[in-house]
């Protein structure tokens, strides 16, 4: 079993934990995930890795809610534990083998949206360890749904928030923030760019736009994340990758999005179907003919 | 009297029946059923059954204390060779090992090997009959990587000659393929598995889940900062393999691996498991051995009609007979001499159809079969919501490529000696898929046996 030593609600819909489990804290690295399974009869969930403690054998998870199990380990409070928690899984990002003087000659700017913030916290937090400061835009719908700020701007070289609302920072989608800095005259070697598929389509028809190479973080749908299922293929380069072997990270320029969002709603009924079970609980028994309930 | 040409029918459940729930399909013999198979065993001197045996199991030994009615003798000697006996009695290939060398079989049918050491191993489970421990540890560490096959063997082996064993999995539950691969109707996982699984646990072999040897922690950080002395390394198959046709990344085109994942691992079959499942109406599973016939009755338990679709002609399909035989029986189509050429796709993104092509057997290949060869113009379509690709995998570089100093070969499996499964590396050993590719269990056993043997030479000389 996995403690979790903390568990928070960042925003309406988007939840942190930390949790015990030495072996992974040990060896994970930015641009990691982890697969968590809450108990016997849950899915096993890929996360992206927010934080961690080598020290302390902790480490710190963000999700949102989804799915049926997603939606239960919403009700986990500090003293629960998760009866898997593997890792960590996938390739680190590129940067971590790269020699730290090269990686000082370059620019990066890193563009979050939404969740993706948390993935992208360890990236900037570990470029800043290194003595390098980055450019980090973080978009959301609304400013209530903006997370890790205080920690974000504690490790960023320039911070950027933006609500698509304009109650927060600027105003607008993130690939307009990314038009003014290079208008303003920014030049980037790299971005990367974290969050829902669409936003990083968007991103990556941007920074091709200007000319900037960028890495994407896929997140598809995984059974065993260790290789073994193929679940989470993606098309890059016209090739086929298993982003949990070859990735999670891609050259954003080369991935066929449309495929990735359309494999990514394969079992969106189902999913939906099994949420309100979870949501209604008892209280419904059928006749709708849609939910799946009656069974 | 009865005839001692042929041999003690078996009891299956009903086909029809069967082709709509997960209940195991064999039911295996009673006692009576037993004693009486084993009567016709006639105790060879010479036994040549013993040779087909890939854990060289005294066969004739064996039989002759079920012919007596002494079970837990008979258990004691097949416990000798092999830790896994109820799992070999229902997945070994008897037919094409053991059974194929028995002299019975000239004339009739040969002695149910198969049959009689699953009833042997059911009788221990079913009695609680403990196999025998080592008296006390010899104080060496061993390293085992994977709980499945290979790596239960060697980890029981060395355990039983006193050796502190470890084993890693990768997954959150324990049995490798035995749990994600092969399904319950073929071999039940509460009443089988991890019974099997409990017995070697009482040898006093630790296990310790969710660790993904080359991620979690590697070979090299175990043997310097773990203190373990040898390392057996029984990770298993890897990757899927797809065709490479257009549309194979539509939604509905699965590995087996993942389909069979998904039902047996993550139990979708069963309401009560969060994990989805897409099951299909109409599938068709492209491949002929093993694996594919378990995807196939699987998808045809979950209500879909199953097409096999399979390139050469049925003497040709590397599964089993017994499993084609099932899968007939319950209803799977068998689609011979044809190959997919192309999938189709639907606006949503999902799969539609599949163009396949008509094949004939040309002249035989590099493996000895005769080779497929396309007809030309005699591409045709079907309507399919369903495709799983069961082409076999290639092995997981996870561990490979994170392990200084372990060689793999072109096929980028690791080189191990067959004899006691040494590596190019020091101290560590290997068997089963991860060397050969993907074979059978018993193949991996075997392995696994003989990596503890390789092991237990080294470290007994320290």
């Amino acid at each position: 079993m996995y403690k979790i030593l903390k568990a928070e609600k960042l925003a309406a819909n988007i939840y942190l934990m930390d949790v015990e489990a030495p072996r992974v804290a040990k060896h994970c690295e930015p641009g990691q995930f982890v697969i968590v399974k809450m108990d016997e009869k849950g899915e096993r969930i890929p996360l992206t890795i927010c934080d961690y403690d080598r020290e302390a054998g902790i480490v710190t998870i963000v999700f949102q809610p989804v799915g049926a199990s997603t939606t239960k380990m919403t009700n986990l409070k500090a003293g629960d534990a998760f009866r898997d928690f593997t890792g960590p899984l996938g390739r680190p990002s590129e940067f971590v083998e790269e020699d730290v003087e090269e990686l000082k000659k370059k620019k990066f700017l890193f563009v979050a949206g939404g969740v993706g913030a948390a993935p992208v916290y360890p990236q900037v937090k570990w470029l800043k360890e290194h003595g390098i400061d980055v450019d980090v835009i973080v978009g959301s719908k609304t400013k209530d749904l903006l997370i890790l700020e205080k920690e974000m701007e504690a490790v960023a070289g320039n911070y950027y928030p933006c609500t698509d609302d304009g109650t927060y920072g600027h105003a607008g989608m993130v690939t307009t923030m990314v038009d003014e800095l290079v208008e303003k005259g920014n030049k980037y070697d790299v971005c990367v760019a974290i969050g829902p598929m669409i936003m990083m389509k968007f991103t990556c028809l941007t920074t091709k736009k200007h000319d900037i190479p960028t890495i994407v973080s896929m997140n598809p749908i995984m059974v065993d994340g260790t290789g073994m299922c193929g679940a989470c293929r993606v098309i890059v380069g016209g090739e086929v990758k298993f982003a949990c072997v070859d990735g999670p990270e891609f050259d954003g320029h080369l991935v066929d999005f449309d495929n990735a969002m359309k494999r990514q709603q394969m079992y969106k009924t189902q999913e939906g179907r099994a949420m309100l079970k979870v949501q209604e609980g008892d209280t419904h028994h059928g006749g709708c003919g849609n939910c799946g309930g009656e069974n | 009297m009865a005839d001692v040409l042929k041999r003690v029918p078996v009891r299956e459940q009903d086909a029809k029946e069967r082709a709509a729930n997960f209940e195991e399909v064999c039911y295996g013999y009673n006692k009576e059923e037993a004693m009486e198979e084993a009567a016709r065993c006639i105790n060879c001197k010479n036994a040549k059954c013993i040779t087909g045996c890939p854990v060289a199991i005294n066969i004739p030994g064996f039989i002759a204390q079920v012919k007596e009615g002494n079970i837990e003798e008979a258990y004691k000697v097949i416990g000798e060779s092999s830790a896994l006996p109820a799992i070999c009695g229902r997945v070994c290939p008897q037919e094409s090992q053991c059974e194929c060398k028995c002299i019975r079989g000239i004339k009739g049918d040969p002695v149910s090997i198969g049959k009689l050491e699953r009833f042997v191993a059911d009788y221990a489970l079913e009695h609680d009959i403990k196999p025998a421990k080592a008296d006390k540890t010899n104080g060496h560490k061993v390293a085992v990587i994977g709980s499945g096959p290979s790596g239960l063997t060697c980890a029981g082996d060395l355990a039983k000659l006193g050796y502190e064993v470890t084993v890693f999995e990768a997954l959150h539950e324990l049995g490798g393929v035995l749990v994600y691969g092969i399904p319950e109707f073929r071999l039940p996982k509460e009443k089988v598995v991890k019974k099997e699984i409990e017995k070697v646990k009482e040898l006093g072999v630790k296990f310790e889940t969710n660790v993904v040897i080359g991620k979690s922690t590697t070979i090299d950080q175990l043997m310097e900062e773990e203190d373990f002395e040898a390392v057996f390394i029984g990770s298993g198959a890897g990757l899927p393999m797809f065709m490479g046709i257009p549309g194979e990344t539509a939604n509905g085109v699965f590995s087996a691996n993942e389909y069979l994942t998904r039902s047996n691992l993550m139990k979708a079959f069963d309401d009560n498991y969060d994990t989805p499942i897409a099951a299909g109406k109409k599938v068709a599973v492209v491949g002929g051995g093993n694996v594919a016939m378990d995807a196939a009755r699987t998808a045809l338990r979950l209500g879909a009609e199953v097409h096999i679709v399979y390139r050469r002609s049925e003497a040709e399909l590397p599964a089993r007979v017994e499993e084609v035989h099932h899968a007939k029986e319950e209803g799977v189509i068998f689609d011979l001499l044809t190959n997919p050429k192309e999938i189709h796709v639907d606006e949503n993104g999902w799969v539609k159809g599949m163009t396949v092509i008509k094949m004939e057997l040309g002249e035989p290949d590099a493996s000895g079969r005769r080779r497929p060869v396309e007809i030309p113009g005699s591409e045709y379509e079907i309507e399919l919501d369903t495709v799983i690709m069961s082409l076999g995998t290639s092995p997981n570089p996870l561990i490979a490529s994170t392990t200084k100093g372990l060689e793999t070969n072109r096929r980028k499996c690791i080189v191990a000696e067959e004899e006691n499964g040494q590596t190019s590396k020091a101290a560590v050993f290997a068997g089963g898929d991860a060397v050969t590719g993907a074979a059978t269990v018993i193949l991996a056993m075997g392995a696994g046996k003989a990596g503890a043997k390789g092991i237990h030479e080294l470290l007994s000389e320290k």
